[in-house]
């Protein structure tokens, strides 16, 4: 056993009317990797808010005891001082700084009116080096992607001299070889002896680097597994995470026929939108069935988003040329409106971003992309549209008091919800799905599943995008593979495996 | 009613708190003198063009706390087109009018073109405006003042509805149109909540909506029982009663209206749920032109002229009621009753100040105060409800 860096006692948080933590204990040894697992709204950031001083001391109940002594933070600085750096799952990062600037960002190097660059990045270098990424500190920001992004906060962390270093889903906007490699630095941080707190929705990505497991649920702690000590498996975590054994994680699908093509797209071709000699979309030809569940898979910028978003009415893309069937016959689509019209639905990966107005109630959101259906002769019928936002927020057991709850209040998984059912009630043929269980919890992804599996059982047509290969597997009747903007495979549900899947992304990029 | 129940009732009516606050202070003040008949119809007639303005206003600031500095200059160009065809050319009132209007909404169209299709920032381009138009008015008018105008334009602005029952000291018809408004008020209010229990809505507990109508039409008789003791119903009052619930229904009612919120709330997702963003910038820019035009209007019969300082300031006036009345810098939040509390507001603090002689410089500080902690208040309690 070693020693015992941080311990946080009995900590019980409370917001008014609602009690976000109860007495939660956790302890982290010196050296190891503790992983905190649990499902969204469980209480996960909050505790670690309360370690980093976000909540000031006296906000909350308990004691947190660091390196021995109990701490007093009135701000974050007072925990960074200490050495406790959180690296937050939105990656904080000015695009139009330098990787340097980014990193002695409010802890400028030198004097206060005479900044020192030479030593601000001859340092930042070094920290690169450390974490393994080989790019100049004097890069801009936005001319790296975002798994090298994420190395630079941790080397931003390592410049503040963290101790402990905590992961707020580190990997949710990685792919899979970004992820990985994000994974074995913190092996190789563990081994110079750094102690870190990893938060994750990912199981294969806790059993593969923590050493100690505590599952949270409802503001309080249910366990904490040692790796070394007990028989840890990713059921005995999910069941913890949610309190019930989940027997399947993808529900079954009973017998839906597939019947004739929905939509085909052949010899697409879509320009990058900014660098328009860029093909991001190579030559693809595919088709969708209807009552078909089609995954397409493939490393983060294959090309799959620019795919879909060219689709659904060139709202991506510049210079796009290919021919898209809808059920046989040649469309051409020129705005979102003639997609929509058409019976495409395009639901986004970045709901925050793209999909949902925060500010605004559940009921605006549901019906915004069919607001004729609530409407006539441009007037709206308030009380129809009331009846439709409640009609689906019962459909899809969305958890939230009234249809006239902002949207941005809601849970990830809720506002998932609520973005599905706007596209929904828009009533499309053919539903392109684009990471629709990206960071909500495995309860959500579960109610998610179930309602993809209901759409196609009335005979509509599911091309889902996402970069989770037991997803895809779990989920699809057909697979695509994408890579490089090609498409590099297609395979039946049957055939395929992560395996599979892999093999012929990693044979295509060689033979470049 | 709990204390739950209270905070959301204070955030909901602040301004309308602050606005009968304010009102009250002044009467005090000015020992009565403020809610004098003559000078609550002053409060009307003074303010026509903010109303109007600030009405236009709202749509632009909707998209996304995107402002239009132009108006006041435009107010003044449509002015001196209107006053001189009228007056120099001799040309017919009716004909005048539609060419002020036309004269606007180009300019609007003009302005909108390149915010939204040209993707111009749009405080540049009405920066740009501002210049242009205020130049070419002083071009136009040569540097002098066009006055006076006919009467046949004046009777549509400065005149009174006559009182068909003809009461002596008190016009009738006034108070009677205030009498019905107030009980269509409540008649719609009501209805409005049958239909919601007949179709099984939820709906809040009766004695809010039996409240909300009373103080409503208590103050909507007050007003023009106020009215009846001096001249009646002012022309001005049709029209800006007719702008305000126009563009009131056109934003909470129409498809149009959500758009221009859901631009402000989320861009990137309106446009991805198949709104056509460029449109509704447009739109706001050229009905911002058209609104200008008839500020204009009731501008140059205020005051019997078209000169080319006409307008200096309107669009910090419009823009002030636009966030004293909640609506957010940010976008996609705020209401025309807001916007009408807010230009009330405004109107009130200005007519307390002048008939108290408080000094127009300190008129200019205090109305600035008012604007700063009306914002912050609002983005305060935005905080805190997070």
């Amino acid at each position: 056993m070693g020693k015992v860096l941080l311990e946080m006692k009995n900590i019980t948080k409370t917001f008014p009317g609602v009690k976000a933590l109860d007495n939660v204990n956790l302890k982290v040894e010196e050296g190891e990797i503790h992983a905190l697992v649990g499902e969204n709204g469980a209480g996960k950031s909050t505790l670690m808010n309360v370690l980093s001083g976000v909540y000031t001391y006296g906000t909350y109940e308990g004691d947190i005891i660091y390196d021995g002594e109990v701490c007093k933070f009135n701000k974050i600085k007072d925990s960074e001082e200490k050495g406790i750096v959180i690296i937050h799952q939105e990656l904080a990062l000015v695009p139009e700084m330098t990787i340097g600037e980014n990193m002695y960002l409010g802890n400028e190097q030198g004097k206060k009116f005479s900044i020192d660059w030479s030593k601000t990045y001859g340092e930042a270098d070094e920290y690169l080096a450390k974490v393994g990424l080989h790019e100049s500190s004097r890069t801009l920001i936005k001319d790296i992607g975002v798994g090298k992004q994420q190395l630079v906060e941790i080397a931003k962390a390592l410049a503040k001299h963290a101790k402990l270093l905590i992961l707020d889903e580190p990997t949710s906007s990685l792919n899979e070889s970004d992820s990985k490699a994000l994974l074995d630095l913190m092996l190789e941080f563990k081994k110079q002896g750094m102690t870190m707190i990893i938060i994750t929705h990912k199981l294969n990505e806790v059993a593969y680097v923590a050493d100690k497991i505590t599952v949270i649920r409802d503001g309080s702690t249910i366990e904490t597994m040692d790796k070394r000590t007990d028989e840890i498996t990713e059921d005995r975590i999910i069941q913890g995470m949610v309190g019930r054994e989940l027997t399947d994680r993808f529900p079954k699908r009973k017998n839906v026929k597939i019947g004739d093509k929905a939509l085909e797209v052949k010899n697409w071709t879509v320009h990058h939108q900014v660098y328009s000699e860029r093909k991001v979309v190579n030559n693809v030809s595919m088709y969708v069935r209807k009552g078909e569940v089609l995954g397409i898979s493939g490393l983060m910028g294959a090309g799959r988003t620019e795919l879909a978003m060219s689709i659904f009415g060139r709202s991506y893309g510049k210079n796009i040329s290919g021919e898209l069937y809808i059920n046989g016959k040649e469309v051409k689509l020129h705005s979102v409106r003639e997609a929509i019209e058409h019976k495409i639905a395009y639901v986004t990966e970045d709901r925050k971003g793209n999909g949902l107005i925060l500010s605004n109630p559940i009921r605006v959101n549901t019906t915004l992309a069919n607001l004729d259906g609530v409407s006539n002769h441009g007037v709206i019928d308030t009380d129809k549209e009331i009846a439709v936002a409640e009609e689906y927020r019962q459909k899809m057991r969305t958890k939230c008091p009234s249809v006239e709850q902002n949207v941005g209040n809601l849970s990830g998984g809720n506002q998932q919800k609520v973005l599905l059912a706007k596209w929904m009630f828009a009533e499309p043929d053919v539903l392109i799905l684009d990471e629709p269980t990206r960071g909500i919890d495995v309860g959500a992804k579960y109610e998610i599943y179930c309602i993809i599996n209901d759409l196609v059982a009335a005979g509509k047509s599911v091309i889902m995008i996402s970069s989770e290969l037991p997803e895809v597997l779990g989920m699809s009747d057909r697979i695509y593979v994408m890579n490089e903007g090609r498409i590099v495979g297609e395979l039946d549900a049957k055939e395929a495996s992560q395996e599979v899947i892999m093999g012929r992304i990693l044979s295509s990029s060689k033979g470049e | 009613m709990n204390k739950e129940n209270v905070s959301a009732f204070f955030k909901k009516y602040t301004m309308v708190i602050v606005l009968v606050v304010v009102t009250l202070f002044f009467t005090w003040k000015t020992g009565g003198r403020m809610l004098l008949p003559q000078n609550v119809n002053n409060l009307i007639s003074q303010n026509s063009y903010v109303f109007i303005l600030a009405t236009g206003m709202l749509l632009c600031i909707l998209t996304g706390g995107n402002i239009d500095l132009s108006v006041g200059s435009i107010v003044c160009f449509a002015g001196a087109v209107g006053a001189t065809f009228m007056v120099n050319k001799n040309m017919s009132v009716g004909v005048s009018i539609i060419i002020m209007i036309l004269t606007g909404l180009a300019i609007g169209a003009w302005q909108g073109f390149w915010i939204a299709y040209r993707r111009i920032p749009p405080f540049i381009v009405t920066l740009a405006g501002m210049l242009i138009f205020r130049g070419l008015s002083n071009i136009i008018l040569n540097g002098f003042t066009i006055a006076p105008m006919p009467d046949a334009y004046l009777n549509l602005f400065n005149n009174y509805i006559v009182d068909v029952f003809h009461g002596n000291g008190i016009n009738i018809t006034c108070l009677l149109a205030g009498i019905i408004i107030a009980a269509v008020f409540v008649l719609v209010t009501f209805k409005g909540r049958m239909s919601k229990i007949k179709k099984g809505y939820k709906v809040g507990p009766a004695i809010n909506d039996i409240v909300k109508c009373a103080v409503i039409s208590i103050v909507i008789i007050a007003f023009m029982w106020r009215l009846a003791q001096y001249k009646g119903i002012p022309m001005i009052l049709i029209w800006v009663a007719v702008i305000v619930l126009i563009y009131g229904y056109l934003t909470s009612k129409t498809t149009v209206g959500r758009h221009l919120y859901a631009i402000g709330g989320n861009e990137k997702a309106a446009q991805l749920s198949g709104i056509n963003t460029n449109k509704v910038y447009f739109i706001a820019y050229a009905n911002m032109g058209l609104l200008a035009a008839v500020a204009a209007m009731a501008v140059i019969a205020r005051l019997n002229s078209a000169n080319p300082t006409a307008g200096d300031g309107y669009e910090m006036d419009a823009i002030g009621s636009c966030f004293i009345g909640g609506a957010s810098a940010y976008g996609g939040s705020g209401t025309i009753p807001g916007v009408i509390v807010g230009a009330t507001l405004m109107g009130v603090i200005n007519l307390g100040m002048s008939i108290m002689g408080v000094d127009a410089n300190w008129q200019k500080v205090v109305k600035g105060i008012v604007l700063l902690a009306a914002v912050i208040f609002d983005v305060e309690s935005k905080k805190r409800s997070k």
